[in-house]
């Protein structure tokens, strides 16, 4: 499919980022004129994402998150969010609903829900000690 | 966040975003707030929040834990179309009232 735009970011996974990190996207994606629905599944989708990449992929260990987003002449977005943490031994396990490492931190277990639930496509790709890409896909536009 | 509280009631408003970062801050608040053992009902004002993911979820769902405990319980109100959507795919809906 023809790429009509792309972008990359890198930023320190820290917390305060998550935000940045979900308004820059959609940001990115407002010129395909998507709804306010749609906008809004983004962000959600990216903080989730993002997330995870800090608490998870990095947690009291600082790192980098990379996201790339690329817009298709078919009128869909790719995004690509990535860490270099220590990754997940068990993607399936770690993609039902309400499984958290973390339950005593008040962790939902509710992350990659969501963004299953709020983008069209959810693709996961992680190994221990390397870390995780998520990529993710969402029509914008009817064709 | 401002919050109002009338006898046993305390309704808080949560403004802005509900994410990992600022969850954070707002647990820290509504737990002071919530050591009062007299607060029976929790009544969340989610009117100006703008946005939450499922870190908002983990939030709500740790006072739910700490109301119920105490015989009481817990609403929400005012949730904007994003808000709501994160809310019913948790299940939430299922243990906490919308009024």
């Amino acid at each position: 499919m023809q790429i009509i735009n792309q972008m990359k970011l890198e930023f320190l996974s820290m917390p305060e980022n998550e935000s940045f990190a979900r308004v820059a996207v959609s940001a990115f994606a407002v010129q395909l004129d998507p709804t306010l629905d749609v906008l809004a599944d983004i962000k959600t989708a990216v903080s989730e994402a993002v997330t995870n990449a800090i608490v998870h992929g990095y947690g009291e260990k600082p790192g980098t998150v990379s996201i790339s987003a690329e817009l298709a002449m078919d009128g869909t977005l790719d995004i690509t969010v990535s860490d270099r943490g220590r990754g997940i031994a068990d993607i399936e396990k770690a993609m039902q609903p309400f499984f958290t490492t973390q339950p005593e931190k008040e962790r939902s277990g509710m992350g990659f829900s969501v963004m299953q639930t709020f983008m069209d496509q959810v693709h996961v790709d992680s190994f221990p000690g390397e870390g995780t890409t998520v990529r993710m896909k969402k029509r914008l536009k009817e064709r | 966040m401002e919050h109002e509280r009338k006898q046993s009631t305390l309704v808080v408003r949560i403004t802005g975003e509900l994410d990992h970062f600022s969850s954070q801050k707002i647990r820290r608040e509504l737990d002071l707030l919530l050591a009062d053992p007299g607060v029976k009902k929790l009544v969340m004002d989610l009117k100006e929040m703008t946005f939450m993911d499922s870190s908002g979820i983990g939030v709500i769902l740790g006072r739910y834990r700490t109301i119920s405990r105490r015989g009481g319980t817990v609403a929400v109100k005012n949730m904007n179309p994003q808000v709501e959507k994160v809310f019913l795919l948790s299940g939430m809906d299922q243990i906490i009232k919308t009024i």
